[in-house]
């Protein structure tokens, strides 16, 4: 009797990441029928060639990077690659285009789950459907366990400027008013929570959201704003600073006018943290003339990423380069640049 | 938010303001013993709302500021070895050592850890039985029990692969050593609120009978710093000195019993050198002889590092309240929270970083 015998055949179907999902051959096509393309489908993609024809109407493009690599990947309310797409359409908004076109480039490790990044594929493919933006380019690489923490995206973005509006950190005028959408710090602490070594849990979710189209409808009836700025990374702290000193003015800011969620505070005393010096990845600081900022405000809270944009501030010509806050018992106090990474204190 | 608002009352906190007005006669120097209660008068600009003669000076009790430079070269020194984990809590990280820090060490390949509690670092050495894991124990009497806690469990449990780095240090002697200090100016004390909670205020009432000064516990809120302050300052006017706890709601005069006793097992005192102020006898804790096999310096001989501090820094004034950190002449020139020469500068509770952050700019005075 001989044993019946078969070649071995090579397994079909992986459940996580090999290194021949990014060698360019079967896996690697199987990598895109499967996760990329079923859910970022489009004109542009589905050709499938190596670059995006793209039809653009005349007039001037902005254009940017930015690389994401949040961990934990997935975090209360959202995921690395919503970060992916709302950080660049944000990118571009608030330079006054309208975001239109994005590529994608995945650095992945060996071994990440086929499900988690099905699922990021997917939160990427809702996130741009929200901002009404095509991913039109993308890129697949795999490295070695351990040479990435599980997955890094950029993303890059080409949008469309208006030529009805003039935005520039180096337009702010003594007088102008600062406003801002929303509470600050709740995607920093999103993510801080959400890592492991501390022993509380929090309710706290990410403020990840596109802030295009309320931005498009703020400039649409108030063409006259002078900056805006999403504050990510650094936080509000970080970009008042940048203004401040790209326009030569100072920056006077009130203590009780900025909003700070409950759980998001608790969580920032605990830690020893300003939320003003904590991320935020959809919210929206703009300067605007005094005499507009009412109109602009209206605008901003008949969206839900605006709902509750205040006013926190206003421009000044003393102390160029710096932003003050004038406490809640009336003495003030300078907000500085956070020194690189927020370090929880000793006691 | 329950048990935050209630001490940031802005009419409180005038009607405090406006009662230390009226009950201060005389010009007062009162020393806030703790980096956290420093770190939120800045913050908050109590100085800038008291009166003019009552004038606050910074005291040395920020753990990040006292911690001696050779404890930063031993950790640098340990983490760079094969096979271990140093872990610490964040602030430690960026103190710098005579050439790098800890970040620095990390970046060179090293495993360095942020925990947010020892016992954090301990489960880190049961999950990795093959490497030495080391936790940066540093702190006032505050970290001290847990720091004890985490040695005694290592050594219940048999856990031979984590050690500490000791650099304990305890606050009445520190106060001792400022007020015999020649040219002091400190008429009374804010008393570490959380300090307290753990050693009660026994220890204090030799120290403020000694001097003939007022001591009062406080805690950190403006509130709490500003009640403290009328109580120092009430008794400075009245001409009485004592212990007067001003935190009731987290301070008792025994403290944490519980926590003092796993203190007292585990570390015994020493004397100890406070970075910028020298050695100050029996102001620190060590690790007990039947625990010292937990011992980073010993199992690791680097007990004999011991580097130069910069002559431009003058941290030791600053932290015995000599100085105000704008005084300084290399404040905010060669020394800046990104390039600080002394420990001051680098913890964002140490009195010149709180400066620099908060108050640079001489229109806030």
């Amino acid at each position: 009797m001989t044993e019946s015998f078969s070649c071995p055949l090579p397994i079909q179907r992986h459940e996580t990441i090999q290194m021949a999902h990014g060698a360019g051959g079967r896996f690697s096509q199987e990598l895109m029928q499967r996760v990329f393309k079923p859910r970022f489908s489009n004109c542009f993609l589905d050709l499938m060639d190596d670059q995006a024809k793209l039809d653009l109407p005349s007039g001037r493009i902005a254009f940017t990077t930015d690389t994401y690599v949040v961990t934990p990947c997935f975090f209360p309310g959202g995921t690395i690659g919503t970060l992916a797409v709302n950080g660049t359409v944000n990118d571009l908004a608030v330079g006054g285009s309208n975001p239109l076109y994005l590529s994608a480039g995945f650095v992945l490790e060996e071994g990440f789950p086929l499900d988690d990044l099905e699922r990021i594929a997917e939160s990427m493919a809702v996130a741009a459907r929200n901002a009404g933006v095509m991913i039109v380019a993308g890129d697949t690489k795999v490295v070695q366990k351990g040479s990435c923490d599980g997955i890094f995206i950029n993303t890059s973005g080409i949008g469309l400027l208006r030529d009805d509006v003039s935005l520039s950190c180096r337009n702010l005028k003594p007088g102008d008013s600062i406003l801002l959408s929303g509470s600050v710090g709740d995607h920093g602490m999103s993510i801080m929570t959400a890592r492991e070594g501390l022993s509380f849990r929090s309710s706290i979710s990410s403020d990840c959201a596109s802030l295009n189209r309320m931005i498009a409808a703020v400039l649409d009836e108030v063409p006259e704003v002078h900056a805006m700025r999403d504050p990510t990374r650094g936080g509000v702290a970080a970009v008042l600073n940048e203004l401040a000193v790209s326009s030569s003015v100072g920056i006077d800011i009130d203590e009780t006018a900025i909003p700070v969620r409950d759980e998001v505070r608790g969580a920032c005393e605990l830690l020893g943290i300003d939320p003003l010096h904590v991320a935020n990845e959809g919210k929206l600081i703009a300067v605007v003339p005094a005499q507009s900022a009412a109109k602009a405000l209206d605008v901003m809270r008949r969206f839900d990423e605006g709902r509750q944009a205040v006013p926190v501030g206003s421009v000044t010509a003393d102390h160029a380069g710096m932003v003050v806050m004038r406490t809640a018992f009336g003495s003030r106090r300078i907000v500085d640049l956070p020194l690189g990474e927020q370090l929880p204190r000793i006691c | 938010m329950k048990h935050i608002d209630e001490y940031r009352d802005p009419k409180l906190v005038s009607r405090l303001v406006e009662e230390i007005g009226k009950k201060s006669a005389g010009y007062w120097t009162i020393m806030e013993i703790c980096g956290g209660q420093t770190h939120s008068i800045m913050r908050n600009g109590i100085d800038q709302l008291l009166p003019p003669n009552i004038k606050l000076v910074h005291g040395p009790g920020c753990p990040v500021c006292v911690t001696p430079l050779e404890t930063i070269e031993r950790a640098l020194c340990v983490a760079a070895m094969p096979g271990v984990i140093l872990t610490s809590f964040g602030d430690m990280l960026r103190v710098p050592g005579s050439e790098k820090d800890l970040f620095m060490a990390r970046s060179e390949g090293a495993d360095v850890r942020i925990v947010f509690s020892p016992l954090e670092a301990l489960q880190i050495a049961r999950d990795n039985p093959d490497k030495e894991v080391v936790f940066l124990a540093v702190g006032f009497e505050t970290t001290a029990p847990a720091n004890a806690m985490a040695v005694r469990q290592a050594a219940r449990e048999g856990i031979a692969n984590f050690s500490e780095l000791v650099s304990q240090a305890m606050v009445p002697p520190a106060m001792r050593a400022i007020l015999s200090a020649p040219g002091n100016r400190v008429q009374g004390f804010l008393a570490a609120g959380h300090v307290c909670a753990i050693m009660g205020w026994e220890d204090y009432e030799p120290v403020a009978e000694e001097f003939c000064v007022p001591i009062v516990p406080a805690g950190f809120e403006p509130v709490d710093l500003l009640e403290g302050i009328l109580e120092v300052v009430e008794m400075l006017e009245g001409g009485r000195s004592g212990v007067v706890n001003a935190y009731g709601r987290v301070v008792s005069r025994e403290g944490n019993c519980v926590a003092r006793r796993v203190m007292h097992e585990v570390f015994e005192v020493a004397d100890r050198p406070w970075r910028g102020i020298g050695v100050i006898p029996a102001s620190g804790l060590v690790l007990r002889r039947e625990y010292e096999r937990f011992d980073a310096e010993k199992r690791f001989s680097v007990g004999h590092i011991a580097p130069l501090e910069s002559p431009l820094c003058r941290s030791g004034e600053v932290l015995q309240g000599h100085l105000t950190p704008t005084d300084c002449p290399a404040f905010g020139r060669e020394c800046t929270p990104q390039s600080p020469l002394g420990a001051t500068m680098v913890s964002s509770e140490g009195a010149c970083a709180a400066y620099f952050r908060y108050h640079r700019n001489p229109f806030v005075s």
